[in-house]
């Protein structure tokens, strides 16, 4: 298997080219293809995960180069592929949670006229992420950070032909765009100081070059960073991610939540290392982590459009991935990113399941009272809510955030402020989540189910589910010294370099912390949208709290910021550079000049030949004209003088 | 025949040819063209008829009777276009139809 796996990203691309290529097909076809490949790949990449299990924890990885892209002096990328316990584990992710969209799809889109193109799209992705996660060097990598990209361009306005999906599928694209432009600066600098850029040579080589804190080191990973905050919706770039929702559910539930903006999370996690060496750049991720995980969850609590609150939340437990990254527990993350998947995912299928059934209803409050009506959706979303929210025990969101807390806690970089702000995360993302359970399920009824899914919706909702309250026991270990069977996974890839011990009691506490914390959120959303006390109603209809709501929902402002920044100055400026200096000088140096000669030169000598030939012409035209007079007489005249002048000289010579 | 005749005769012939020509370059009545080249017609048949008697061969008549047939032929022709050309511009006139002119 180990020399096969190739194999894995080239079967969805396959099937990329199968549907795009190809004439237009049925859509039975379209849907056999698709998951087909997507099936097809993901056992691929089953097979390969049991052949590296086997192997046991080694920290191996595994190249396997195909040939070589280019050959520049001395730059010489392959087209490799590399895999380990990391790559592996995304792309078990990639392809697990790939397939089950896919089948969901082919119910939810199947009344949609573009069926095979959607379809084409999203083995595209699957085929993308994967290059990007297998990526054996930068430039592979990049290629595939691109591919995701344009596939999320494309996505998000799949239904172009409404003007504000095309607005918010550009607005992804730019806002991304800064992102891999600090990317493809940082991999130059990288490649320009270490002279490769094959990820584990960088790694090697940088460890051996660079001291922790050398500024080359810090300047690299600040610009890797920006990739990453741009990929992964961190804050300040995390404007497009609310309005990315435009795209339909699927798309939104593979890839804006479960694969694509995690890659920011898989690049650190893939580099931590380097970010070893700089912690001036590690400080940051925690800033950045922390800071958007606090906005992203208070945005949340107050949006009505249920697939942007899950947006926000998806932005919201990214940052707890970037805050456990910056502690330097890329392990942690990457298990918070495995669990984030499942239940994530779940969550937006729950949210199609929902506008599928309510006739594209995407707003909270005209829902409600769906508990009786759609039952299995219903459980869906509670264990969804509570793996999210981190429910103790019985969730798999309870053991990665515990250990995310805990990490944020006891890591040198860490402290207790760390912990108050995940805590505090933690009790909104309950309060929010089961703000969504309550008031969609519960209450009185404000529209009425016209369809319930069917088998090929409900069977990827129900793995899921299953998903989200398995998992977690991965990432379980009966004793705080010795670390989980997961995260011992990751330490093959991402060896730690200083392990730090907890005690059974720092982890008990921090379990008794998260749990109270979870709890906490999921009473408090009861209190205020199941009970609704008086007192409290009362509070929320006071100026000074809808102030605040106001300024949630509009996610603290930040498009108003950047369009009164960025938007209107640029504006300005390019109107105002339209008729610049340098237009007027060419005018006044080179286009009016040209303009004089030409005009001077309109009667030259060689017109007046041409001219001249043209009159003769005529004029021997109409002189020779006159001859035709019409008279029989005097064409006979001239006949007759013809022959007599014939006959004369005849006779005469 | 003898030589002397033939001369005369030769000569009744351009005599004849002489005033067709003339009459047809001096009249302007079509009609009146038309009979003056039958004339010139039959002032070039004599012709042959003397040249033929001089020489004791047949040639000459049979030139005639090639022009004969010629002359049969061109009149209706001719004819036609004198009607067609009075009734469309009511004249007989030739100097009057100048379509043709250039």
């Amino acid at each position: 298997m180990l020399d096969w796996f190739w194999t894995i990203p080239a079967v969805p691309l396959v099937g990329f080219l199968i549907l795009t290529l190809g004439p237009s097909l049925p859509r039975a076809m379209v849907s056999g293809i698709a998951l087909g490949t997507s099936a097809l790949a993901a056992g691929l990449a089953a097979s390969l995960a049991v052949t590296l299990l086997h192997q046991g924890f080694h920290p191996v990885g595994h190249t396997q180069a195909l040939w070589t892209w280019m050959d520049l002096a001395g730059f010489t990328p392959r087209i490799a592929l590399y895999v380990d316990a990391l790559s592996m584990t995304m792309v078990m992710i990639i392809t697990g949670v790939g397939v089950l969209v896919q089948l969901y799809a082919t119910e939810y889109m199947s009344d949609d006229s573009d069926y095979q193109r959607f379809f084409a799209y999203m083995s595209l992705f699957v085929g993308a992420m994967l290059v990007l996660v297998l990526a054996d060097n930068f430039l592979l990598l990049f290629l595939g950070w691109e591919g995701v990209g344009l596939c999320s361009y494309l996505l998000i306005g799949f239904w172009y032909r409404d003007l504000l999906n095309g607005l918010a599928a550009r607005k992804a694209f730019i806002v991304n765009r800064i992102g891999d432009t600090a990317m493809i600066v940082g991999l130059c600098l990288l490649f320009t100081e270490l002279g490769t850029l094959e990820i584990q040579a960088v790694l090697r080589q940088a460890a051996l070059q660079w001291t922790i804190g050398h500024p080359m080191a810090i300047a690299a990973t600040a610009l890797l960073l920006g990739a990453a905050v741009g990929k992964s919706a961190q804050i300040p770039l995390q404007v497009w991610l609310p309005d990315a929702m435009a795209g339909p559910t699927p798309v939104s539930a593979l890839i804006h939540s479960a694969t694509m903006v995690t890659a920011g999370v898989y690049l650190i996690a893939r580099t931590h290392t380097l970010f070893a060496l700089a912690p001036a750049t590690q400080t940051a991720i925690v800033v950045i982590g922390t800071t958007t995980m606090l906005f992203a969850a208070s945005s949340a609590l107050v949006q009505r459009d249920i697939k942007r609150i899950f947006a926000y939340s998806t932005i919201s437990q990214l940052g707890y991935m970037f805050m456990a990254l910056g502690v330097g527990a890329a392990g942690t993350a990457i298990f918070h990113l495995f669990t984030h998947a499942c239940f994530k995912a779940l969550l937006f299928l729950v949210a199609g399941a929902l506008m599928f059934s309510l006739h594209h209803e995407k707003d909270l409050l005209n829902m409600g009272g769906l508990r009786r009506d759609l039952p299995f959706v219903f459980w869906a979303a509670v264990i969804g809510a509570a793996s999210l929210s981190g429910l103790p025990f019985i969730t798999a969101g309870f053991f990665s955030k515990d250990q995310i807390l805990l990490q944020a806690w006891r890591s040198p970089s860490g402290g207790l402020w760390l912990l108050t702000a995940g805590l505090l995360g933690s009790m909104l993302t309950a309060l929010y989540s089961f703000r969504v359970v309550f008031l969609a399920f519960f209450g009185d009824k404000h529209s009425e189910v016209t369809r319930s899914p069917g088998w090929r919706m409900t069977v990827p909702m129900g793995v899921l589910a299953a998903l989200s309250l398995g998992v977690g026991w991965l990432g379980w270990s009966a004793r705080a010294e010795e670390p989980s069977w997961f995260l011992r996974l990751m330490d093959t890839a991402m060896p730690v370099h200083q392990p730090y011990l907890v005690t059974d009691a720092q982890a008990g506490t921090i379990a008794l912390l998260a749990s109270g914390a979870a709890l906490l959120g999921t009473g408090l959303a009861y209190l205020m949208y199941m009970q609704r006390p008086a007192v409290l109603e009362s509070v929320g209809e006071t100026e000074a709290v809808q102030t605040i709501r106001r300024f949630l929902l509009r996610g603290w402002g930040f498009n108003w910021v950047y369009r009164w920044t960025i938007q209107k100055p640029f504006g300005y400026l390019a109107r105002t550079a339209k008729v610049d200096i340098l237009d007027q000088g060419y005018e006044r140096l080179i286009m009016r000049p040209f303009l004089w000669i030409a005009d001077i030169n309109r009667d030259d000598a060689l017109d007046r030949v041409y001219g001249g030939l043209t009159r003769l012409v005529e004029q021997s035209a109409v002189t020779a004209g006159r001859l035709q007079t019409g008279q029989v007489r005097w064409y006979s005249t001239v006949l007759v003088a013809g022959a007599l002048g014939l006959a004369g000289f005849a006779v005469l010579s | 025949m003898s030589g002397p005749l033939v001369v005369h005769t030769m000569m009744l012939a351009g005599i004849l040819f002489a005033f067709g020509l003339i009459g047809f370059l001096a009249r302007r009545n079509v009609l009146f063209m038309l009979m003056s080249v039958e004339v010139m017609l039959n002032a070039a048949g004599l012709g042959f008829i003397a040249a033929g008697a001089r020489w004791g061969q047949a040639d000459g008549q049979i030139m005639f009777m090639f022009i004969l047939t010629l002359a049969a032929a061109e009149v209706p022709v001719a004819l036609a276009l004198v009607l067609q050309v009075h009734r469309r511009i009511r004249t007989l006139d030739a100097d009057a139809v100048t379509l043709m002119a250039g």
